[in-house]
């Protein structure tokens, strides 16, 4: 337990209306300093293994390693500033090359997979709406692909894509999926979907089930079709959900490493992305390089993520929000996330 | 009635065509893992003979397998329990008081999930180098502790929203001190949420990948996830497929037996937090 014993609470029972004021400021006091308490070790861990190694990483960007020469033509060896020559390196001859290459391999994985993901997930969890028998089966296999870690998946649509193997049997096809090239792409397209799509399944299902049924009574009775159903209630409704939920998703994709690596391999061209060529730096040990890889991916999800905020107004801590506000009125607090039990 | 016998049948068709989606890959992994290996590239749905030999070249040789399960447990196990000891007040705080800045906080605490790895790996190889904690367990716990920290206060926040805090406050009027009526009336009100959120962190830890391929390169301190991807052939060249996805099903039966037992509890998770 931290230090609970400086938010001593024995003023509470006392009920006298004359200190209430003061009470009430001491309370306010106390609860800052509680909070403080309880949530500086949490600030404090994320300071370190997060905070840190991106400011580290940063100024390690503006280092190179290795001999060099000083302004008085000394040879002087280990680290030394170089400024912004590990970014103009990126973007200048062979490496821009790699580097834009890697850029929009990037690129086209989060269009792609989101897309694909949504599309499915959206069908699957409006398939479980509608089903009548065997719900708790789908929701049971649902979870299977998100439970099997990535890098395992990797190898098994590598066993699957293999030259003589399912996917060229069921296909009747002769496609080298795994060598460089097109297919390996669609591969690892393939694949990721397939392990993801589940999860935004799940979320829609969520979102679905929180809509009342009389909406939709009101609405038939209306004259609505099942195409102006869905598109007019259905999807403005699961909105909130699915914006969050392909934010998550569009954030973890930029980042994507294990998949094509395992699937595919490190250092091919078709499928490299922005995280695997700053890996494949730092494990040569070209950290300065590697780091500023790092730092223009970090600065492309930032902007990626800020765009679909402010453009599409994903509320992530939406709630949150809410309920401060109406802690604020002075409601009790009660438990409202009822989108957690319904999907039970 | 004839409307309803067709969307009777095409309720069945979806859900057919959705587990099969999800399922018959997985299913190919397992069926892949029972083939005799002379049969591994027979594409029959069945395996005309089934055996054994897969798994137990998984556990035999230099594969080390056995050792890279033990480590895998270690460091998911560590950084599970390290999350929730320093998640669980955090949780508290942001569910239960009122304070400035508590929304900036929590925005704060998620905006640390879309840092990606990489950038986070780069520093930390780097001293990590220097103070010689390569190939230990704590260059693997600690940066897990990154993604992991947020996800279990994100929702074990959620989880603790829900609980009745007028017991607690009904608790200090009785005359608890405000540690005593969270130790008596919340801790146990709350353990359904904190266990839910022990599986989820605890599946996200065992899955890493990146930091533990990045911050080992011996063979005994590897962790299964990495291990597998390096498991090399007879000839070297050759991938040994059949060994690769039994120790693949080795390592996903026990997690698929968590979730489905505890499925009901982990789609509440999954949905209250709409984290990954």
């Amino acid at each position: 337990m931290i230090n609970m014993t400086t938010y001593d609470d024995a003023s509470a029972a006392a009920p006298a209306a004359a200190d209430a004021p003061r009470r009430k400021r001491r309370d306010a006091q106390g609860t800052r300093q509680l909070a403080a308490v309880l949530l500086s070790p949490t600030l404090l861990v994320l300071g370190l293994v997060i905070g840190y190694p991106v400011l580290a990483g940063f100024r390690e960007s503006l280092y190179a390693r290795g001999q060099g020469l000083d302004a008085d033509g000394f040879v002087v060896e280990g680290e030394r500033f170089v400024g912004l020559d590990n970014y103009t390196a990126i973007f200048s001859g062979d490496r821009a090359d790699a580097f834009w290459n890697a850029f929009w391999n990037t690129t086209f994985f989060t269009l792609t997979t989101v897309v694909l993901e949504t599309l499915i997930g959206v069908t699957m969890a409006l398939i479980m709406h509608q089903a009548f028998r065997g719900r708790a089966l789908v929701r049971a296999s649902i979870l299977v692909p998100w439970a099997i870690p990535t890098a395992i998946s990797g190898l098994l649509w590598r066993w699957i894509f293999q030259a003589d193997g399912a996917a060229n049997a069921v296909l009747r096809q002769e496609i080298l999926w795994t060598a460089d090239g097109f297919p390996a792409k669609m591969a690892v397209v393939i694949a990721e979907v397939w392990k993801t799509s589940p999860f935004i399944g799940l979320l829609v299902l969520a979102g679905l089930q929180m809509i009342p049924r009389d909406v939709y009574e009101a609405a038939r009775v209306d004259g609505a079709g099942a195409l102006q159903q869905f598109w007019r209630i259905t999807l403005p409704l699961v909105k909130p959900a699915l914006l969050v939920a392909v934010l998550f998703r569009m954030l973890d994709v930029l980042r994507m490493f294990d998949l094509p690596a395992v699937l595919i391999g490190v250092n091919q061209k078709s499928v490299e992305t922005l995280t695997m060529i700053a890996w494949f730096e730092a494990s040569n040990l070209r950290y300065g390089s590697a780091a500023a890889y790092a730092t223009v991916l970090f600065l492309y999800i930032a902007l990626i993520a800020y765009l679909f905020v402010k453009l599409l107004g994903a509320d992530i801590i939406g709630e949150a929000r809410q309920q401060t506000r109406r802690a604020r009125r002075n409601h009790p607090v009660k438990g409202r996330r009822k989108g957690a039990e319904v999907a039970a | 009635m004839t409307g309803s016998v067709t969307r009777r049948t095409l309720s069945y068709l979806g859900i057919a065509a959705v587990a099969a989606y999800c399922l018959a890959p997985f299913y190919w992994m397992a069926i892949s893992a029972f083939r005799r290996p002379q049969d591994q590239f027979d594409n029959s749905p069945v395996p005309a003979r089934w055996s054994w030999e897969n798994f137990s070249a998984v556990f035999s040789g230099d594969n080390g397998f056995g050792r890279a399960l033990l480590n895998s447990v270690i460091v998911a196990g560590c950084t599970t329990a390290l999350t929730l000891i320093i998640g669980i007040f955090t949780a508290y705080a942001l569910a239960r008081l009122e304070f400035r800045f508590k929304n900036a906080v929590l925005g704060l605490i998620i905006a640390t999930t879309m840092f990606p790895g990489i950038s986070q790996l780069v520093p930390l190889l780097k001293l990590f180098t220097d103070i010689k904690w390569i190939n230990t367990y704590q260059a693997m716990v600690l940066p897990s502790l990154g993604f992991a920290l947020p996800l279990s206060v994100w929702l074990l926040t959620a989880f603790f929203r829900q609980l009745p805090f007028e017991l607690e406050q009904a608790a200090m009027v009785d005359g608890c001190t405000r540690g005593q009526a969270f130790r008596k009336v919340i801790v146990p009100l709350a353990a359904p949420g904190v266990f839910t959120t022990a599986i989820l962190t605890f599946i996200a830890a065992w899955n890493e990948f990146l930091i533990a391929l990045s911050m080992v390169n011996k063979k005994e301190m590897q962790t299964a996830t990495v291990a597998i991807s390096k498991f090399t052939g007879v000839s070297g060249f050759d991938q040994p497929f059949g060994t690769q996805m039994a120790a693949g099903v080795i390592v996903t039966v026990p997690l698929l037996v968590v979730v489905l037992v505890f499925q009901r509890r982990i789609v509440a998770g999954l949905t209250a937090g709409g984290v990954k």
